[in-house]
This record gives C-alpha cells, sequence and structure tokens, in this order.
C-alpha cells in the first residue's frame, strides 16, 4: 500500500495462520492469513480481518512459522495408496431403520 | 450546489445530542480517508471498521435528533445538508490526518486513543441516559468504544515505546494534538440542561477519568505529556478550523450534486 520505502512492514511482521469458530460448539476452522508484530496484534487484527461480518464467536492466530506441512513432492506416496481401498468407508453396512439421521 | 441548506433548532437537548453525534459523524469521515491506503491492509481495515463503528453511532444519534427536532428531516439530511456553523463537533474531531493524504499515522492513532477514550467515558454514562433511544444507543456503543480504546492504546505503546522515529513522530502527534484536548471538558448552559433532563453528563464530569486513562497509557508509552494548553478550540459553538469547509466540500458533494441520491 501506500508509503511503502524501505522499511516496508508488511515485508518485515511475521506471518499469522487464522481460525475462527463460527459458534459455539463448532470447531474453528482455518480461514486465512495476516501479518502481524506480536500474538496480541494479530488477535486483534484477526476480529477485523477476518469476523467483519459475525463469522465468529471465537478466534485462534498460530504462527505460520510453526505450521508442519506435508511435502507436496510425497504427495504420491503418502497418498495415492487410498484410493482403490474402499472398504474403509462404512459403507457396507445395513442400518437399522431406527438410525434415521446418519 | 443545487441542494438547500437546513439548520436544526436550538433547543439543548438538540444540541447536546448533535456535539455528539457530530463528533462520531466527522471523525468518521476522516478516517475514511485512510480507506485503501493504510500502512499495512490489515490496519487498513481496522481503522475503517472504526469509521463504519462511528457512522453507526452518529447515524443513530441524529436519528433521535431528527425526532426530537421536529422538522421532519432525516439523518442523511442532518449529515449532508448542513452549514459549516451548524455543525457541533470539537474541532479535534475535523483536523486533517496530517500534513498530506492520506495523513500520519501517528497522528491518526492517538487521535483515535485520545476519542475512543472519551467516547467510551461517555457511553458509558449515557447507558443510563433519561431518553432510551439514546440508552439504547450508548449500550451497544460501548462495547464498539472499548475495542477502539484498546486497539488504538496498543498502537500508542507500540510506536511512543518504539523506535527513534515513531518515538519523534509521537511526540510531534502529541503536541500537535494536545491544545485541542481541552474542548472535550468544557461546558455551558447546553450540559447544564442536559445533566438536569438526565439527557447525560455534563462534558466536564469526564475529565477525571478521561485523564487518568490517557496518564497510564502515556507513560507505558513513554511519552511525555505536553505542558497544559490555555486554548480552547469551540467547535461544540459551531466554530471551526479552517479545514472544516474544505472537509465538509468534499462529504456533502454528492447530495449536494444528487439531492436524495441512494444506492
Amino acid at each position: 500500500m501506500s508509503d511503502n520505502k524501505t522499511n516496508a512492514p508488511s515485508a518485515e511482521w511475521p506471518l499469522w495462520e487464522v481460525f475462527v469458530r463460527s459458534k459455539a460448539g463448532l470447531d474453528h476452522k482455518h480461514c486465512g492469513s495476516l501479518h502481524a508484530a506480536d500474538p496480541k496484534m494479530a488477535i486483534q487484527l484477526a476480529r477485523d480481518v477476518y469476523t467483519r461480518r459475525q463469522e465468529g464467536v471465537s478466534v485462534w492466530v498460530v504462527p505460520s512459522s510453526q505450521i508442519v506441512a506435508s511435502d507436496p513432492g510425497e504427495k504420491a506416496m503418502l497418498f495415492d495408496p487410498m484410493e482403490d481401498k474402499v472398504y474403509r468407508h462404512p459403507s457396507f453396512y445395513q442400518l437399522p431403520e431406527s438410525v434415521n439421521h446418519m | 450546489m443545487s441542494q438547500q441548506s437546513i439548520k436544526v433548532g436550538d433547543s439543548p437537548a438538540v444540541q447536546y445530542l448533535l456535539r455528539l453525534a457530530d463528533s462520531c459523524l466527522v471523525l468518521s469521515q476522516r478516517l475514511g480517508e485512510w480507506c485503501g491506503h493504510g500502512p499495512i491492509l490489515e490496519e487498513d481495515l481496522a481503522l475503517t471498521n472504526m469509521a463504519l463503528d462511528l457512522i453507526g453511532q452518529a447515524r443513530g444519534l441524529l436519528t433521535r435528533v431528527c425526532e426530537l427536532d421536529g422538522q421532519g428531516h432525516d439523518e442523511d439530511q442532518l449529515a449532508f445538508l448542513r452549514d459549516e456553523r451548524q455543525y457541533l463537533n470539537p474541532v479535534l474531531m475535523e483536523l486533517p490526518n496530517g500534513p498530506a493524504r492520506p495523513g500520519d499515522f501517528a497522528f491518526t492513532v492517538l487521535r483515535n486513543f485520545a476519542v475512543s477514550s472519551w467516547l467510551l467515558l461517555m457511553w458509558e454514562r449515557l447507558q443510563s441516559s433519561s431518553d432510551a433511544e439514546v440508552a439504547a444507543i450508548a449500550a451497544k456503543a460501548v462495547k464498539e468504544a472499548s475495542y477502539q480504546q484498546q486497539h488504538s492504546a496498543d498502537w500508542v505503546v507500540r510506536l511512543g515505546d518504539g523506535s527513534d522515529e515513531s518515538k519523534a513522530r509521537m511526540n510531534a502527534a502529541l503536541s500537535q494534538l494536545w491544545p485541542y484536548f481541552n474542548e472535550l471538558f468544557v461546558d455551558d448552559a447546553v450540559d447544564a440542561a442536559a445533566v438536569a433532563s438526565g439527557l447525560g453528563p455534563a462534558w466536564s464530569e469526564l475529565k477525571p477519568a478521561w485523564a487518568a486513562a490517557i496518564d497510564e497509557i502515556l507513560s507505558e508509552a513513554v511519552l511525555p505529556q505536553p505542558k497544559p494548553s490555555a486554548f480552547v478550540s469551540n467547535g461544540r459553538c459551531g466554530v471551526h478550523s479552517e479545514h472544516m469547509g474544505h472537509m465538509l466540500a468534499e462529504m456533502q458533494y454528492l447530495q449536494r450534486a444528487y439531492p436524495g441520491g441512494a444506492w
């Protein structure tokens, strides 16, 4: 944005991942990321950026550097073997009639 | 200008509420100037969120002023069709954000801190206003002001106790703003009437708590307080700075050029 000369703050501030719980009882869902100087600022800005339209009742922020991610290069090894294992889905059972809402 | 200006009546209740409504409206306009120009995207949103909170508070109050004034105006007419002398915000609210657009961030956050601290105390008191509508507006606004105060106080501390440059900028902003704080605590007959009717506090009543909040944050920010100033601006009686007319020209342009325009 304007006035980015030498010390562009967005280039210096660490990145945070933002998780928002939309209502009590539900889980926090990842909804994006933002830059902030410290945890307190990250929470405030998460509130300002991601809950402007009543999206949440609780916010978590996590330093992005703390996220350990799987390697995209290992995608085939990690995930493809599951393709032909349909028996892992619970779709071969007859449900009793009294169980209506599964 | 293709649209006639309007005037509000001079009943004390109308004047009292208009002073507060215009404070919210005019500061909101100044904060809106940051839209798209914030130092970072996230703070850009935070500043415009605050501007929108202030607009909401101004709308509620202006609507109540219209009812009390009884001339059949609506909130938009009141916001956009009065002449400069009819705006009753303290001069503090209309000061430009800085020498050039969009402004100086230190000046902006320091004013936000001073004003939101003041508004928080005001809304807390107005929750027990004898006017039920004002009390309802205050009950909602007190939550908004609490957040604004915390967010801006954090910036004041961060920048005041920050780098050499941020400290210098905060000190400069503080000495520019300091004389304009006085107007937030002056009383006149309008305040006396509000106290008598239970509408709200005399502005001077807020001073001790406000000064304590300012003391606390400025010491935490390691910013020395300037010497007391004898200057008292008088925007709340309609006497504004040279900046007000320019700001209104921009703010009122659309409604004046396209009367009743909406989307």
